[in-house]
Formats: C-alpha cells, sequence, structure tokens
C-alpha cells in the first residue's frame, strides 16, 4: 500500500474491460474516483453495486459500462435515473447488460467475496420473476432439506471506496452507516480507498471498519470525495443536488454539458468543487 | 384544520396500524412519515427499521434517502448492510414492512422492475431492491399506492415481490384487505366512494358487504404530520 494520486491509482489499477465497483449505501459514495474514471475515458467496465445512484447514472451516461450488476437503481427520494433508463429503453450512448439482484441477494454475494467463498446462501428470491431473469440457483440444506437460494459471489478486479480517514501508513477507518464497504474491499482482487483526510494516528470510533493497509492497494487523498453524498463527521449529503441532478440528466445534450463543465474539464475534486461553486454564482 | 391532502390521509391511515413497540421496516416517502408520524403519537415506541442499516432511528425531520446522516445519529444501533438483511429481517426480527410499487394484482403481488417486456421494457424502474426478502422475511406487509387503473393491474408486467404477506393495502381512495385471497374494498376514505374505486382499479373489485368509512385525520395528526414534513418527503 501507498499514499498516491488518484489519478495514478486509477491509471495503475483499473484496466479496460474490468469489472469494478464503487460502493456506499448513500453514505460516502466514491465519487472522486468515479469521475476520475471518467475523465481518464475507462470502457467496457461491468460496474457492480446494490443501489447505483448518480454516480453511477454519471458512468453510463459517459459510455463507460457494458454491464450493470445491481439491485436497486434510482436517485434516492427523487426519482429515476435517467441515464440509465435511456441505457436500457434506447441503447444509449451504448447498450447495458443487466445483472438484477436483491438487496438481500447483492449483500450475500459480497460476504461471499470477501469470505473466498464460491456462493452466498439464504431464503430468498422465492416467488416472482426475478430468479429466471438472473443468476441465481437452489440448494439443499444438507443438514435440514431446506431449499435455500444461492447467488454467485461478487469477485470484482477492483473495489473503490470512500473513507472518513487513513493514516500515513495507509491504514483505512470508516463509520456511521458502512454499508457492504468492507465487503467490497475484501471480495476484490485490487482496491482503492479515497480518504477525506491523513491523520498522523487514527483514533477509535464507535461502529468504525477498520482496513489495514495490507488489504489496501492505494489510498488516495480526496476531500469532499464523497460528494454529493456524505462523510459522517465531515459534510452532510447534498440534497438539493440530488433533486437538481434529475432535470440536468433527463436531456442528453445538457447532462453532456455538465459533465464537460465539471468532470471532463476538472483535473481531480477541488477542481470540481471549485466548478461548481462558479455555476452557483454564475 | 378541515382540509387535508390525499397523502395525508393515507400517511395517518397507515400509522394507525402501527401500535407501541413494533418494529418496522421503513421505505422513503410516506412509508417513512407513516411511521415517524406514529413514533411522534399514539406510538413513541414503534422501532424504526432503515435498510442502509440504522435500528431504532429517531428522526427529527423527514429524511430524504434511507442513508441520511440523521438516521444514524438518532439511531440505538447502526450495522452493516449483510448485517441488517442477514440478521435482523432474515432473523425474523421485523414485525412490518413497508413497501410501494409500480404495479399490484389481486393477490397483492408487486412490481417495482419494469413496465413492458423484461428485455425491451418501455419503462425501467428502479428495481426490487429490498422487497424481495422483505415481502417474505416480515410478519406483515403493508402497502401504501395511490388509486390507479395503471397501477391496479389484472396481470403484472413483472413480479418483484409476492403478496403472501400483504395484510392491508392503503390508497387515496379507501383500504384493500385480502378476503378469501384477494383484496377487497374494506372502507373509503371520507368524500371517496366504491364507484370511484372500481373505476380505479384494472381488475373486477370487490366491495365488503359492510363497507367503513375511514376517519378522517384528526388536528393532533395532522399538527405532528406537518411538523415532519419540513424536508425532504418527496414521494
Amino acid at each position: 500500500m501507498a499514499v498516491v494520486s488518484l489519478r495514478d491509482a486509477v491509471r495503475e489499477l483499473v484496466r479496460d474491460g474490468d469489472v469494478v465497483a464503487l460502493e456506499g449505501f448513500t453514505h460516502l459514495i466514491p465519487y472522486a474516483a468515479g469521475h476520475e474514471l471518467i475523465r481518464q475515458g475507462r470502457r467496457d467496465l461491468t460496474l457492480i453495486r446494490m443501489t447505483p445512484d448518480v454516480l453511477y447514472d454519471q458512468l453510463i451516461g459517459m459510455g463507460c459500462a457494458r454491464k450493470l450488476v445491481f439491485s436497486w437503481g434510482g436517485n434516492p427520494g427523487v426519482g429515476p435515473l435517467h441515464r440509465l433508463r435511456d441505457a436500457v429503453e434506447h441503447c444509449w450512448p451504448l447498450p447495458l447488460e443487466l445483472e438484477e439482484h436483491s438487496h438481500a441477494g447483492m449483500a450475500a454475494a459480497w460476504v461471499a467475496g470477501a469470505s473466498r467463498l464460491p456462493f452466498g446462501v439464504l431464503r430468498g428470491y422465492r416467488g416472482g420473476d426475478l430468479p429466471a431473469r438472473t443468476r441465481v440457483a437452489t440448494v439443499t440444506c444438507p443438514f435440514t432439506g431446506e431449499e435455500l437460494a444461492a447467488v454467485p459471489a461478487h469477485r470484482p478486479d477492483v473495489g473503490i471506496v470512500h473513507a472518513q480517514q487513513a493514516d500515513r501508513h495507509g491504514n483505512v477507518q470508516l463509520w456511521g452507516i458502512v454499508g457492504v464497504q468492507k465487503e467490497a474491499v475484501l471480495a476484490s482482487a485490487r482496491s482503492i480507498v479515497t480518504v477525506e483526510e491523513i491523520v498522523d494516528e487514527l483514533q477509535p470510533r464507535p461502529n468504525a471498519v477498520v482496513l489495514p493497509s495490507w488489504v489496501v492497494d492505494a489510498v488516495c487523498l480526496a476531500p469532499r470525495g464523497a460528494h454529493p453524498s456524505y462523510a459522517h463527521g465531515y459534510y452532510d449529503r447534498d440534497n438539493e443536488f440530488y433533486v437538481a441532478w434529475d432535470p440536468i440528466s433527463r436531456d442528453r445534450d445538457r447532462f453532456l454539458d455538465w459533465m464537460r463543465r465539471h468532470v471532463l474539464e476538472t483535473a481531480d475534486v477541488g477542481q470540481y468543487h471549485a466548478s461548481l461553486e462558479e455555476a452557483v454564482v454564475a | 384544520m378541515s382540509g387535508y391532502t390525499p397523502d395525508e390521509m393515507m400517511a395517518v391511515e397507515a400509522s394507525r396500524r402501527l401500535a407501541d413497540g413494533m418494529v418496522c421496516f421503513v421505505g422513503i416517502g410516506l412509508p417513512s412519515l407513516a411511521a415517524n408520524l406514529a413514533r411522534r403519537t399514539h406510538a413513541p415506541g414503534c422501532v424504526l427499521v432503515y435498510e442502509s442499516g440504522t435500528i431504532g432511528s429517531k428522526p427529527e425531520e423527514l429524511p430524504l434517502s434511507i442513508g441520511d446522516g440523521e438516521l444514524a445519529e438518532t439511531a440505538d444501533a447502526v450495522v452493516s448492510v449483510p448485517e441488517m438483511f442477514a440478521y435482523w429481517l432474515q432473523g425474523g426480527r421485523i414485525d412490518v414492512g413497508f413497501l410501494a410499487a409500480a404495479q399490484i394484482d389481486r393477490q397483492g403481488n408487486l412490481n417495482s422492475t419494469v413496465i413492458g417486456p423484461y428485455e425491451k421494457p418501455r419503462v425501467r424502474l428502479p428495481g426490487g431492491g429490498g422487497a424481495p426478502e422483505i415481502a417474505i422475511g416480515v410478519r406483515d406487509v403493508f402497502v401504501l399506492l395511490r388509486h390507479a387503473r395503471r397501477a391496479f393491474v389484472s396481470a403484472l408486467d413483472f413480479t418483484t415481490s409476492v403478496g403472501d404477506n400483504v395484510r392491508v393495502v392503503v390508497t387515496d381512495l379507501g383500504i384493500l384487505e385480502p378476503v378469501a385471497g384477494e383484496l377487497t374494498l374494506v372502507a373509503v376514505h371520507p368524500g371517496a366512494d366504491p364507484d370511484q374505486a372500481r373505476a380505479a382499479t384494472g381488475w373486477e373489485l370487490r366491495v365488503s358487504d359492510d363497507l367503513r368509512e375511514t376517519a378522517p385525520p384528526t388536528d393532533a395528526e395532522l399538527t405532528a404530520l406537518r411538523a415532519l414534513r419540513t424536508k425532504g418527503a418527496a414521494a
């Protein structure tokens, strides 16, 4: 592990065609890293995430993704993801293959991946049309005979998460709503963690997840790198941004203009925030 | 305070069905409004569980997303998402789960996946999220859904979750409950009549012989409800 720039981490660790998970369950969503994937023009990615929200809308709309593995794709509390819909309904800018699960199935697949087991097991996917449309099978309990659902483990090439802090050795700590970030890092062959702050020493926090430096390939400083989601103890969720995203993303040209101005023509997360502040003033 | 909106009627009626001490799996929008209203009125000990991992959340304001920081700050416990679904939902610790959808059929099966064929949908919806396992993992499923023919359909375009545990459907016109395996209109809200509900249902809606009228929201309920709606509540 080394503390490196996000640009170098993405250049060295993420390749075209990779299976990539940028996880975060409404909290600590790794926007800065996702934006760097877009800047570097990654293509043919298989994107995994339980709750693809605005960040995956941006990656899909910019043509980075070939396939999406997910369980709920929307703009929470606001409405649909227009770029995701456009890709599925009209193949714009590219066709998007879907592998769709339930939250419980995705969670089990993450635990299996982190555990290096071939599949996760749960009492789920019962009835309904989802089993016929996704990768799920039935296994029989050898002890009770109960039939249970089996979902294949997630084993991404690269897992990317955002955390509050790392120390100078690259040990990482995150807290608050911790989602599936620990599982996503441990299930992946390579991992990148962006952080709000690099501190001399990590202070233990209630309910914290600690990722020792030796399970992380790159730690990158990206202050406010989870915006418009939030970092508990640092800044709140920018709910207004999520509401504003709806009209921006509804129109292809308006979306592309926005991405050009705030992502493609900015070099890093600092410039991204400066460009947003300029847009508010202008 | 005589006037109130259909959404307020729905939230109030749903909240009345939550008893003190019940453990509720809450989604965003109307379910969150209903559960928080119950907690501030007749059921202060109602336990709100949000799928982001917060157990016993006590938000002052309604969250916009199921993972807003206030839900974690006010929770009794915050757990990981795998733990939430495995230990708490699958573990049988949740009494009531709220679900919504784009479509419902007469058995209470729900569609939140696609309108049109799966491979070439006319409308790609967000997908099941927690719903498939909430539908089978809780004791009682409450559905909140506005009454309309495009939502109350004779055949779903896609079955996202099954209706086995659906105990009540609260709409903007009235209340449906399963009677002999079929959702039946058992009450109408003040000002609504059964013909409106029939016209807004895509199958031949059964109406209970002893159809009741829902009590309108009280002043106390409306005051508490409106105090909550200061932020978000986008549904």
